[in-house]
């Protein structure tokens, strides 16, 4: 397998970045999305042509994948090629402003690429029409069959230009690909770039197989499967294909996630019909119990600075969210309104926890601050649950499962994404039906 | 003429209730409280031995009519004494993944703790726990649901 791939930056202008004009609020929705005009990137003719890549092309695929990713934000408007009125290198070298500004573009994005000696090198520029200036300037040097992921990083710079925030397009989503009728789905780990592309299987089908969630710090994976029918916490390097049983537990692990430096996996162990939160240190193999409960809990997740838990119980009676200091104690309640609470998940921010809400049959995705207050549902459905944060914490991913009728006719599961704002609600494809998403960290930071 | 329409609508009012009071006692003889109580989806251990039983929802209690069909398979498993067994734990599809898993090994345990003070040894029963993931009805209806709330005993081969 392949190790880490290494892009080379170089940066080899950076701009002013003050004085400029245009900034997309992120904080209100898509409302008013800001115009933005990508350029394909020009092709230097010196390129040479490799075996399974078309390099003329890779200037229009690249700008292609930058305007799908601003267009999945909601935030930005990205306009039709055909009314652009520069040729791509002459606009790389000096955009003429008025022209732009007479499509209505606020914002132009240019580049140029060559690729010489198996190396490929991008170049582009982001210019603000209003304030006819450049904003940034950045290149990167790469192997040829990088290209996505250079137009993911460029997605990236420019949104963090653009909004003050850091982007999320050059990041990964593990999921839980299904196939199969309902009563016997076959699952299999499967994992994609953030939009979709390059989807790669993990496992084979052989063996149920749920609930994947990304290491923060690097590309392990946890996840629960069901080898040879005992349900146990593997951990899984998907660089090398590595895996291995996570402890040594006499009984079912399940729910695991990574503390937030991925040194620990915190999960349940479930024993004689009570399951408790336990925690292993991957470098000591230390296993610590963190909670002893006659009820259920589950579902931990760690604040970003690792000193408390969320969690799942149903100590008072019904599903509902706790928080603790990381050593168990200090155990508080935090979810009180109607109905039952499931699946918390912590924000990479530290402010808010995500979750699920079962309320009369429907069910929502909703945001709160740690404490409890300020409970927001973002959408409601007939079956939705398990959010994951986008790593800037702006974007939740979760699946959806559609009502079925009789032997499961028309049943489907999908991966959906929604901003938190509560805008933005968008459908990701993938090649089966999909579950259990867990987003990566940027890979390339 | 309006003799006519009001005789219609009393027939349309009569259907109505007739249609709605069989329907009642349609899922009145299937399911009480929400525990499944019919035997559509149940097999047999052996011969009167059903092989599960049904919970209400996000509930691991026994029904009296679990604990008869329970004492039933512990007499099943003394009688044959090198037979074990796995007691499978589900949950319907209207609750989160894991906490699901945690409630289908709940009711698991549940059914083995009530086969253990029937005298049988618990190195005879495994449990496992497949939350909402195998369910015996596919289709997205309360009375689906209640037949996949169930701990069902299968023998080890």
């Amino acid at each position: 397998m392949k190790k880490i791939i290494f892009i080379l930056f170089t940066y080899f202008i950076v701009c002013s970045t003050s004085n400029a004009l245009i900034k997309v609020d992120i904080t209100r929705g898509n409302l008013d999305p800001l115009p933005i005009a990508v350029s394909p990137l020009h092709v230097e003719s010196t390129s040479e042509n490799l075996e399974n890549l078309d390099t003329k092309k890779l200037g229009v695929n690249i700008s292609s994948i930058i305007e799908k990713n601003f267009k999945s934000t909601g935030l930005f408007n990205p306009l039709k090629r055909e009314a652009f009125v520069q040729k791509p290198d002459i606009a790389h070298l000096k955009p003429r402003f008025e022209d732009w500004r007479l499509i209505k573009a606020q914002a132009l994005v240019t580049g140029k690429l060559s690729v010489n000696n198996n190396k490929l090198k991008v170049e582009f520029r982001l210019w603000d029409l209003t304030a006819s200036k450049e904003m940034i300037a950045l290149s990167f040097t790469t192997t040829p069959s990088n290209w996505r992921r250079v137009a993911h990083i460029i997605s990236d710079k420019i949104y963090e230009r653009l909004t003050g925030e850091e982007g999320y397009f050059d990041t990964r989503i593990i999921y839980v690909a299904e196939s199969g009728p309902k009563n016997q789905r076959v699952k299999k780990l499967a994992i994609m770039d953030q939009d979709g592309a390059k989807t790669k299987y993990l496992t084979l089908g052989n063996e149920l197989v749920l609930t994947p969630r990304f290491n923060p710090s690097n590309q392990m994976v946890t996840y629960l499967s069901y080898f040879r029918n005992l349900p146990r916490v593997y951990l899984l390097d998907i660089e090398t294909g590595k895996q291995e049983v996570v402890g040594n537990f006499p009984g079912m692990t399940f729910a695991p996630r990574f503390s937030p430096d991925g040194k620990k996996i915190i999960m349940s162990f479930a024993k004689d019909g009570n399951s408790d939160i336990f925690t292993m240190d991957l470098e000591t193999r230390k296993v610590e119990r963190i909670t002893e409960h006659s009820s259920i809990d589950t579902s931990p997740s760690y604040s970003p600075d690792g000193k408390y838990i969320c969690f799942n119980s149903d100590r008072s009676g019904l599903q509902q969210i706790y928080v603790m200091k990381s050593d168990g104690s200090n155990v508080k309640r935090i979810t009180f309104g109607n109905g039952i609470y499931g699946t918390p998940v912590w924000s990479p921010r530290g402010d808010l926890i995500a979750f699920t809400k079962v309320r009369k049959g429907k069910f929502y995705i909703g945001v709160m601050r740690s404490d409890g207050t300020g409970e927001r549902l973002l959408t409601e459905n007939f079956y939705q649950e398990a959010p994951s944060w986008s790593p800037n914490g702006r974007v939740l991913v979760f699946y959806r499962e559609t009502k079925s009728g009789a032997q499961g006719k028309g049943f489907s599961a999908k991966l959906w994404s929604i901003d938190i704002t509560g805008y933005n609600e968008r459908k990701i494809k993938t090649e089966t039906d999909a579950s259990d998403p867990s987003w990566s960290s940027l890979l390339s930071k | 003429m309006k003799f006519n329409k009001n005789l219609r609508n009393i027939f349309l009012i009569l259907f109505a209730t007739l249609a709605l009071s069989a329907c009642s006692t349609a899922k009145k003889s299937q399911t009480s409280g929400d525990v499944y109580t019919g035997s559509d989806t149940v097999e047999y251990l052996a011969s009167g031995v059903k092989d599960r039983v049904f919970f209400a929802t996000n509930k691991s209690s026994l029904t009296s009519a679990s604990r008869e069909t329970l004492r039933k398979q512990a007499t099943y498993l003394r009688k044959n004494k090198k037979l074990n067994v796995t007691v499978e734990g589900h949950a319907d599809e209207r609750g989160t993944r894991e906490f699901n898993l945690a409630l289908g090994e709940r009711r698991a345990n549940a059914v083995k703790d009530y086969l253990m003070t029937y005298g049988i040894s618990g190195k005879r029963i495994s449990v496992i726990s497949y939350g909402k993931e195998r369910p015996v009805n596919s289709e997205s209806t309360p009375l689906a649901w209640s037949q996949n709330r169930r701990s069902v005993t299968v023998k080890v081969k």
